[in-house]
């Protein structure tokens, strides 16, 4: 009996819990058809009256750019730097958990110590050097490090991974005439899809909704991805007009939410392995 | 370097076979070399230089940090306001994320509902998006004061006054607790069940339990955690740059929005440098000093086999 109340207890809690937590999303649907003023002005959670003119006239944006030229954007940053990031961290893990080469230790001591290295601290070096590469205001500055396996989380994650796999397979494929890298994309790769799963979920995440870099090393209207594109239209008027702007929040991190119901085993699955932050 | 280390513990002859790990792990390599390790020690040599973007750096000493801390008002209190931020957030949202996780961990039924739903805060939370929602939920005139009036109680100046500005977005954090949750979560599975049969056999009550057999079981994820969480926290911009614009009176200007200011609008990356690697220094010094009592309170499984 006392068990029963307990448990009434935790779903009544949890309840209130999940309530909490969801309702400036539950807020802010409602309020993509509802007027400016009402926004500004009711306490309503369902609007008077259902418009969609928030996200017809949201979507056209600043100026001349509109919000398809965002999501085109972003999806242009995002989708390489998600694909360069899986294939050079994978590779990279598969180097440190199969093979025995001179300064392992050393290198591997090192790539796990820049888990550690702030952002913030490399962040001017690097934007010099992407100056001076004459590769600012393109999406380069994002490629460029998933190109060279910069994501220390990734390698980490997958190393684990491929520890987990038995190295009897490598030998047999050896020994059937593989080579290295048939043995890593024929044999291995389809072994760990999962974790790679998770790190190009996480790497889809974290590029989509980057807000500091994408200030830094884009400067275009015309390039802007999502989050520079919101940010634009809370700084030209200057009444921010709530209602196109949450109608355009909301769009922008759809993809997001119906890639995480779709793929939630994933990310928890990321997470409790390697500990990485959501 | 290679037949530096090549030639260190094992004295065997290297056959080029040996360098084939080397091979496949060169991206990591160039990519540390020209994109970590070259950025980290630049922005040590740039701290002590006067660097105008277009010109080119002059050794100046240690005069950016002279001026960081005795000249620049800005500075010492964006200091102050991280540190505040970080102290309050993290062990926060590391709280609730244990009191939740806990909870979850009772053996409900629908456990998996509600991790999802509290996780989808951790997947959204840094973007723009949510940012300006939570600007205009915390409104002066927005829909939280409007409930608070609704039951009776005061409204609340969140954004207009130094001391609730700061509450508004580390309220933000702490929202995103799922992620650490979800870790909570796995670690508490793992606590071998056995032990609170003996323990049950022994007599000890819930609490007692929790206190010496639950809480010692978890302290490396717990350790874990707040090492990364301050690391993120001290780094923070989005939140603090989009919803109060470090305002007002700079009650919440963190070190990473001055770090934006003068290296990416005046463009003074000499002394954006300077404020990068103090702000590494908190960093270090945190994570150290999390490192040092961790022998106090860590427990290890295995022996702290680090």
């Amino acid at each position: 009996m006392k068990r029963r109340t307990n448990h009434v207890v935790a779903y009544v809690l949890l309840f209130l819990v999940g309530l909490a937590i969801t309702f400036p999303f539950i807020w802010m649907v409602f309020a993509c058809f509802k007027t400016n003023a009402e926004i500004l002005g009711s306490t309503a959670l369902l609007p008077s009256s259902w418009s969609f003119s928030a996200f017809k006239n949201g979507w056209k944006g600043v100026g001349q750019i509109t919000f398809a030229t965002y999501f085109v954007n972003t999806f242009v940053m995002v989708l390489p730097t998600v694909a360069l990031t899986v294939l050079s961290c994978s590779f990279v893990a598969f180097g440190f958990a199969r093979f025995r080469f001179p300064g392992k230790k050393l290198f591997f001591a090192l790539m796990i110590s820049t888990l550690m290295l702030p952002n913030s601290v490399i962040i001017i070096p690097r934007y010099l050097i992407f100056n001076k590469m004459g590769i600012l205001n393109t999406y380069w500055p994002f490629y460029l490090p998933a190109l060279f396996g910069c994501f220390p989380f990734f390698i980490f994650m997958i190393v684990q991974f491929l520890r987990g796999i038995p190295r009897e397979l490598d030998e047999a494929a050896y020994i059937d005439g593989c080579t290295a890298i048939g043995l890593y994309g024929r044999i291995l790769v389809p072994l760990i899809k999962p974790a790679l799963f998770s790190a190009g979920l996480f790497q889809f995440m974290w590029t989509w909704n980057d807000f500091f870099d994408s200030l830094i090393y884009i400067s275009t209207v015309k390039k802007f991805p999502l989050s520079l594109g919101l940010r634009a239209s809370m700084d030209t008027a200057s009444q921010v007009q709530w209602d196109k702007l949450m109608a355009m929040s909301l769009v922008s991190i759809l993809p997001l939410m119906i890639l995480f119901f779709f793929a939630q085993k994933y990310f928890v699955e990321g997470i409790s392995t390697t500990g990485i932050k959501g | 370097m290679i037949a530096q280390t090549g030639s260190g513990p094992h004295k065997k002859k290297l056959k080029p076979k040996d360098f084939r790990g080397l091979l496949i792990i060169s991206p990591w390599i160039i990519g540390f070399l020209f994109l970590q390790l070259y950025p980290f020690l630049a922005s040590l040599y740039y701290s002590f230089t006067r660097y105008n973007i277009l010109g080119k750096p002059e050794f100046t000493g240690l005069s950016n940090y002279v001026r960081l801390f005795t000249i620049d008002p800005d500075f010492k209190k964006s200091i102050i306001v991280t540190l505040k931020y970080a102290a309050i957030s993290v062990p926060a949202k590391l709280l609730f994320a244990l009191i939740i996780a806990l909870i979850l961990n009772m053996k409900l039924r629908g456990i998996n509902l509600f991790r999802t739903i509290y996780y989808i805060p951790s997947i959204l939370g840094g973007s723009v998006a949510v940012s300006a929602l939570w600007k205009l939920l915390f409104m002066s005139d927005g829909i939280i004061n409007k409930m608070l009036v609704q039951v009776h109680l005061p409204p609340v100046n969140w954004l207009g006054s130094p001391g609730w500005a700061m509450v508004t977005i580390c309220l933000l954090q702490v929202w995103q607790f799922g992620s650490s949750m979800v870790l909570f979560l796995a670690a508490l599975k793992q606590i071998p069940q056995d032990l609170y049969e003996a323990a049950a056999i022994d007599g000890a009550g819930r609490l007692k339990c929790f206190f010496t057999i639950t809480l010692p079981m978890i302290t490396s994820i717990v350790f874990f955690n707040l090492i990364m969480q301050s690391i993120n926290a001290l780094q923070n911009f989005t939140s603090a740059f989009v919803i109060t614009n470090g305002g007002p009176l700079k009650s919440t200007y963190l070190i990473g929005m001055k770090l934006y200011t003068e290296g990416f609008s005046n463009f003074k990356m000499g002394y954006a440098s300077a404020i990068s690697w103090v702000l590494f220094g908190i960093i270090l010094v945190f994570t150290l000093m999390i490192f040092k009592s961790s022998d106090a309170w860590v427990y290890y499984e295995d022996g702290g086999d680090f």
